[in-house]
């Protein structure tokens, strides 16, 4: 068997991966909103008291 | 003199600043909020961005009917009994503190578990655990600090609202697959001239079935998955026999297809699948770009969005319960508190109405009202509670059977040709006959070549440039005119827009601000020490036309009143030193000369003298006499209002003459006027404000509502303006019609590609590399192009 059809296979399989992961993050409501999660991630440090182990945890139950 | 900023919500605090923690506060609705905030570790919000919060404005009783369970069950996404998610839209949010605080709600509250913001659509999704937080209590929590949810009928009534992401899908699918047919198409084109016969590439040519069956599959889903839409609609406009631009798409599509895969099976060459593939991507990704929406606008709303779920009924024994509001019936007694709407028309049997119309007429000044009075749905009572019994159900009320009018069920859309389509009825017709015209030309000369050059007509000629030229030109131009604050529903409404030849305009809310009044004075003068006590009787009452009275007089010194009354729905007396003042209305001060006033007027009488009257104007937009004037050079005008003919002298004095103006129309009214316009042929533009408009601006050709707050209110129309732009609605009628030119010039550019096409395909020599090359050339030379002339519009706009 040529070696030719190995690679084929190999672009392929690399090409639905990537596709599939699309379809996921659309189906997971990605595209949804793109303008808050930009906002998001700039979040940090707030806590006024410091509580810093707790904080996080909660924000990142926030985040889900 | 300093103005005092308050600290939560920026606004100027006046003479009343309240201090707390050593920072300023307006109200204590506010101070209250920086409290909550600051006791819970918080007040990074005010780090975050200063000033941003909103004042609270909490009526707990408003929420009662959260408590039943019926309704909690439909507003609730996802309940289990002790788990709730609920998506509840806030218009308040604006900034980033809004979503940070929104996202840490658990630390208000730990039964809540999480919340998340989608800030476009300013909603926040929340998970709470309803055995420790009911929704009720949630959602008090919200408007206690100053993010008061919205909850209203539309919320009840349609539940499940899904997102269609189907088009990023297919954009998605035909993206993938024009990227992996490309790669695949790439040993033909270096292997052009070199087929097996003339001993070509022993490598290339030995797999080629290989990658051309490859292609073949990759096209599978963009034909039947990505491009069927085209198809749907091409067959959809044949069978009401119309050749819409979608018929020579779809043409398009099918031929290259079909030929692509009989050239692969009988192996006479590659085929088109890189177009193929290419064409529906770019055609997607234009529809794409033309599909901006505001998602935190609405162009739909009807009254359900502004109408509450359930409303309080009083039972005979005196017993209070909630009543969803579709189950109200004629002769039931409903309990409106302050600040909830009238959902219903009723009498009045107890309690003193002052009723603010604003959402329904656009007209700021509250309404008194006395027991045995109609009152027609969709007030909002700002008193205290008063009681009323229904004489219709809901939708028969006046103002909601309007929307039982047959316009409102009617799609704007399907009546409006766009020029696309316009242009693809020749289009398609001039093809065809192109195509059969050579098709015979060859089945004279070489017949073999004769179903070649066919198909290579229709491949070539496949209007993908003509199909982006519209979608971008408009999108593009939708987006300037949102960032000018012009926010329009679909780019359909520019091309109406700039059809347009006779103007609507409302009056009350539309021409005229809905918050600043201006008022003259007319009677006998007012000695110093008189205007001293008005100011000083005016600075106690808290009846919206003292206060604004209050706030035009000049300052005076702060007195001390030996006596102050108020007669609720009559006005207000003071005295000091002997010296004695009634403000109010015209029988109060004894004045009965004052048949007919038009106007809203304030009366003064002094020491039992009757001395003259303060009469409220409106206070008309900038620049309005000026936006008129230029109008009137190219539109027909008119102004239909709802009130009274107290403002004709001086709206006559502001626009141009002959203007036609008519009062005391109906919403029914303004509808019937604009059938009427349009019936005679007429291009009709009504500018709105409304809910009494919201017939008028469906019937319409372009309903566009002004908004003073873009979040707060708009009825059911094609476009929401901001008011501080409405000086500049002739200049983006103006913009439109360029925006149109435009898009006819780049289908001159398209013709000519098309033409350049033509040459190869009737002459028979239309290769796959050529096709290729000039289809996705023409497209993004077309998009370069409009994008580029449409910015130099925008920046032109103000």
């Amino acid at each position: 068997m040529s070696v030719i059809y190995v690679l084929l296979a190999i672009s392929l399989v690399v090409a639905v991966i990537f596709f599939t992961a699309f379809i996921v993050s659309v189906k997971s409501g990605q595209y949804d909103d793109s303008y808050t999660p930009s906002v998001r991630m700039l979040f940090e440090d707030e806590l006024v008291k410091d509580k810093p182990s707790e904080e996080k945890e909660k924000q990142k139950k926030s985040n889900k | 003199m300093d103005r005092i900023n308050c600290y939560h919500c920026g606004d100027d605090c006046g003479n009343a600043a309240i201090s707390f923690d050593s920072k300023n506060f307006c109200c204590n609705g506010c101070k209250t909020v920086y409290e909550i905030f600051s006791s819970n570790d918080l007040s990074y919000y005010y780090d975050l961005q200063s000033a941003a919060g909103t004042t609270p404005k909490v009526v707990e009783s408003k929420y009662d009917f959260l408590d039943t369970s019926t309704i909690v069950q439909r507003l609730t996404e996802f309940n289990d009994g002790n788990l709730q998610i609920v998506n509840l839209y806030i218009p308040s949010i604006h900034c980033s503190s809004c979503i940070w605080v929104l996202e840490n709600l658990n630390k208000l509250n730990p039964a809540i578990t999480s919340s998340q913001v989608d800030f476009p659509k300013k909603t926040v999704r929340i998970t709470y655990a309803s055995d420790t937080i009911s929704l009720k209590a949630l959602v008090v929590l919200l408007a206690r600090i100053g993010y008061e949810p919205n909850i209203s009928l539309a919320d009840y009534d349609n539940k499940e609202k899904k997102t269609d992401r189907s088009l990023i899908y297919k954009l998605g699918v035909a993206g993938f697959a024009f990227g992996n047919v490309m790669f695949l198409s790439f040993p033909e084109y270096f292997d052009l001239a070199t087929s097996k016969s003339d001993g070509g590439e022993f490598w290339l040519n030995q797999y080629q079935n290989v990658f051309r069956w490859l292609m073949f599959i990759f096209s599978l889903p963009v034909v039947f998955y990505a491009g069927r839409d085209y198809f749907i609609s091409a067959v959809k406009g044949l069978r009401s026999k119309f050749l819409n631009i979608d018929v020579p798409i779809a043409l398009g599509i099918s031929v290259l297809f079909l030929r692509s895969t009989i050239e692969i099976i009988f192996d006479w060459g590659p085929g088109f699948f890189d177009s193929l593939t290419g064409l529906v991507f770019f055609l997607l990704l234009g529809k794409f770009f033309q599909q901006k929406t505001y998602s935190f606008l609405s162009f739909e709303r009807d009254y359900k969005s502004y109408f509450p779920i359930a409303v309080t009924r009083v039972l005979s024994g005196g017993k209070e319960e909630s009543i969803q509001v579709h189950n109200l019936k004629k002769g039931d007694r409903l309990l409106i508190r302050n600040e909830e709407l009238i959902p219903v028309d009723g009498i009045l049997i107890r309690g003193n109405a002052r009723i603010d119309y604003s959402f329904v007429t656009g007209e700021s000044e509250p309404v008194h009202k006395q027991s045995g009075d109609k009152i027609f749905a969709g007030g909002k009572q700002l008193n205290d509670a008063i009681e009323i019994e229904t004489l219709k159900s809901v939708s028969q009320s006046y103002l909601t059977q309007l929307w039982s009018n047959a316009i409102f069920q009617d799609d704007k859309s399907t009546k409006f040709q766009s020029l696309t389509d316009s242009i693809g009825k020749r289009f398609t017709i001039s093809v065809l006959s192109i195509a059969f015209a050579a098709a015979a030309y060859w089945l004279f000369y070489d017949s073999s070549k004769a179903l070649n050059v066919f198909t290579a007509v229709l491949i070539i000629a496949c209007p993908c440039a003509i199909a982006l030229a519209s979608p971008f030109t408009l999108g593009n131009m939708l987006r300037i005119f949102g960032r000018k604050k012009f926010y329009l529903k679909n780019t359909q409404t520019i091309e109406q827009l700039a059809q347009v030849d006779t103007a609507i305009f409302d009056k009350t809310g539309t021409i005229t601000t809905a918050q600043k009044s201006t008022a003259s004075y007319e009677g006998m003068p007012l000695t110093s020490d008189e205007e001293s006590l008005l100011k000083n009787t005016l600075r106690a009452s808290n009846h919206p036309l003292s206060r604004t009275l209050y706030n035009m007089l000049a300052e005076q010194d702060i007195i001390t009143l030996d006596e102050y009354e108020e007669h609720l729905g009559k006005g207000v007396e003071g005295s000091i030193d002997g010296e004695h003042i009634k403000i109010g209305s015209a029988d109060f001060t004894g004045y009965h000369q004052d048949s007919a006033a038009l106007n809203t007027s304030v009366h003064i009488n002094s020491n039992n003298t009757y001395k003259g009257k303060y009469v409220f104007h409106n206070e008309y937009r900038d620049g309005i006499s000026e936006v008129f004037k230029n109008m009137s050079e190219t539109l027909q005008l008119a102004i239909l209002s709802g009130d009274n003919e107290g403002e004709k002298p001086r709206l006559e004095q502001l626009l141009p003459k002959l203007t036609p103006l008519f009062f005391n129309q109906k919403p029914e009214n303004k509808l019937e006027f604009i059938k009427e316009l349009q019936n005679q042929g007429k291009k009709v533009m009504m500018v709105g404000d409304g809910l009494n408009d919201a017939g008028a601006l469906a019937q319409s050709d372009v309903g566009i509502a002004i908004s003073e707050n873009v979040n707060v209110f708009s009825p059911a129309c094609d476009g929401i303006l901001d008011a501080t732009k409405f000086k500049w609605l002739y200049q983006y009628i103006l913009a439109s019609k360029k925006a149109i030119k435009i898009v006819k010039l780049s289908f001159m550019l398209s013709l000519l590609y098309n033409v350049v096409g033509l040459y190869f395909a009737v002459t028979g020599q239309l290769q796959p590399v050529i096709a290729a090359i000039l289809m996705p050339l023409s497209s993004i030379s077309i998009v370069i192009f409009t994008t580029v002339m449409t910015n130099i519009l925008g920046r032109k706009l103000k």
